[in-house]
């Protein structure tokens, strides 16, 4: 016992949210020590697999530098532990065995692939986007392990949510302040009319449980400012912009040219729909197309002017295209390009949008942004006013 | 003479018309034309020194004539242009 107790001291043992942080910051190998079928049914990215039993003739090939910072994982910390005492008496020298294992990682939330990757359920579920060549496995895994977030839980992010959701986005943030409201069932199709007075977001969240348990909900039910924004979307791979205002939307550009986050952006009034992908750096932004927003009574809303249910479903799900091509990296995203759709002509024109070099958000002399400018933002409601 | 189409926003000065045929050998001459025969679409397109408005986009076919050559873009017989408003409805 006092041996066993002793030996247990001289492996350095770190909790999996250190492990995530080393391993974010790059310079790590990462070994899995469990068997090949527990590998295959779901690992830390970048987790090379040595089973316990081969540890002596395959560590070598895995981690051929003994000094590099190594970490070892396998279910629950037992074997990962043991296989690091191993690699010591190697002549390993920066061995950390990961205590907890992968279950304590799932368990603290912390994301993991699959490498075939899929369960029985999903491979079922799934099976019609798998058929696709253009989408596979790969393609299906990449959306599983994707984080979106929708800018808006009305016309437009009903519908969006709604897809995304049915094809397996694993993480759909929501951003919306408002609560349901009798006049938005005409075209909000995410809520019903029992839901009259809940939060959207909470609306939203009980219909996409509903469709899709593999759905990672996350309500933010708050409005968008320059004092949130930047945590707020730091987190996602794709933001949605369904957003009712134009403060919103220029303070979402500028914040998401400053993260590098791609933005798929659409908007809709009377009969008229326009989409556009923007993705920062590889195309124009929203103010290389709006450089400045239009007074008021060239900006009517929807709530002023009306809007014809459909068109958000039309828009919507053009949207979740737009998202889902970004994720799997297939196809043309509307990058440099504005799609417009009128519905009583039943008509859609693609117009070109260029990057404007004196764009004051994106251009090329724009340098890199300092920390202590970083969510500094101008006034957008006396921006938009004016 | 060339197609101006119309957003629905400007409609209502268009006598609800979403396409206005329009002479003219540039862009800013078409935009006059229209401006001419529909008044009230004026105000909303140019600016008081007679400069289109900021907040305006216009594209000859598919190209915004920011990168050609503004209102003095040529225009031929056919040509469509594009009057595009930002909106901001979700």
């Amino acid at each position: 016992m006092a041996t066993g107790a002793e030996t247990k001291q001289q492996v350095e043992e770190i909790e999996p949210f250190e492990a995530a942080q080393e391993i974010e910051s790059g310079d790590v190998v990462l070994i899995d020590t469990r068997e090949p079928h527990e590998f295959q049914e779901a690992r830390i990215e970048g987790g090379k697999l040595v089973p316990p039993g081969l540890l002596g003739d395959e560590i070598a090939t895995a981690a051929p530098d003994k000094s590099a910072r190594t970490i070892l994982y396998c279910r629950s910390g037992n074997r990962s532990y043991k296989a690091a005492e191993q690699m010591e008496a190697l002549g390993y020298t920066d061995v950390a065995s990961m205590a907890g294992g992968i279950l304590l990682w799932q368990e603290q939330g912390l994301p993991v692939v699959a490498t075939d990757g899929m369960t029985p359920e999903q491979r079922d579920r799934y099976s019609r986007h798998t058929l696709l060549p253009e989408v596979g496995v790969d393609g299906q895994l990449k959306m599983l392990n994707a984080k979106v977030l929708l800018l808006g839980a009305g016309g437009l992010g009903a519908p969006t949510a709604l897809y995304l959701a049915a094809a397996g986005i694993g993480t759909i943030g929501l951003v919306d302040d408002d609560v349901v409201d009798a006049s938005n069932l005409q075209r909000q199709v995410i809520h019903n009319t029992e839901r009259i007075g809940v939060p959207k977001t909470t609306s939203a969240r009980l219909t996409i449980e509903a469709l899709n348990p593999d759905v990672n909900v996350v309500e933010h039910q708050m409005r968008l400012n320059a004092e949130n924004i930047l945590e707020l979307i730091e987190d996602y791979d794709v933001i949605v912009d369904g957003a009712d205002n134009f403060p919103t939307r220029y303070l979402l550009n500028d914040a998401s040219v400053r993260l590098r986050k791609p933005v798929v952006s659409a908007s809709i009034l009377s009969f008229d729909g326009q989409i556009s992908t923007f993705v920062p750096f590889e195309g124009p932004c929203y103010r290389c197309l709006y450089p400045t927003p239009p007074p008021a009574e060239l900006a009517p809303s929807c709530s002023a002017n009306g809007v014809l249910g459909v068109m958000a479903g039309t828009m919507g799900t053009l949207q979740a295209n737009e998202v889902l091509k970004l994720v799997i990296g297939i196809g043309e995203p509307l990058v440099g390009r504005l799609l417009l759709y009128e519905a009583l002509g039943t008509r859609f024109t693609e117009l070109k949008v260029r990057r404007d070099p004196e764009c004051p958000i994106c251009g090329p002399d724009v340098a890199e942004i300092p920390e202590s400018e970083m969510g500094k933002f101008p006034d957008y409601d006396a921006f938009c006013a004016g | 003479m060339a197609t101006v189409r119309i957003p629905k926003v400007l409609q209502a000065q268009t006598g609800g018309q979403p396409e206005v045929e329009a002479a003219g050998s540039n862009v800013g001459e078409v935009l006059r034309a229209l401006t001419a025969a529909h008044p009230d679409t004026g105000a909303q397109l140019f600016g008081e020194e007679g400069e289109l408005n900021r907040y305006v986009n216009v594209y000859l076919n598919d190209e915004d004539v920011r990168v050609l050559d503004g209102l003095d873009t040529a225009v031929s017989d056919g040509d469509t242009v594009v009057i595009l408003p930002a909106m901001a409805g979700g």
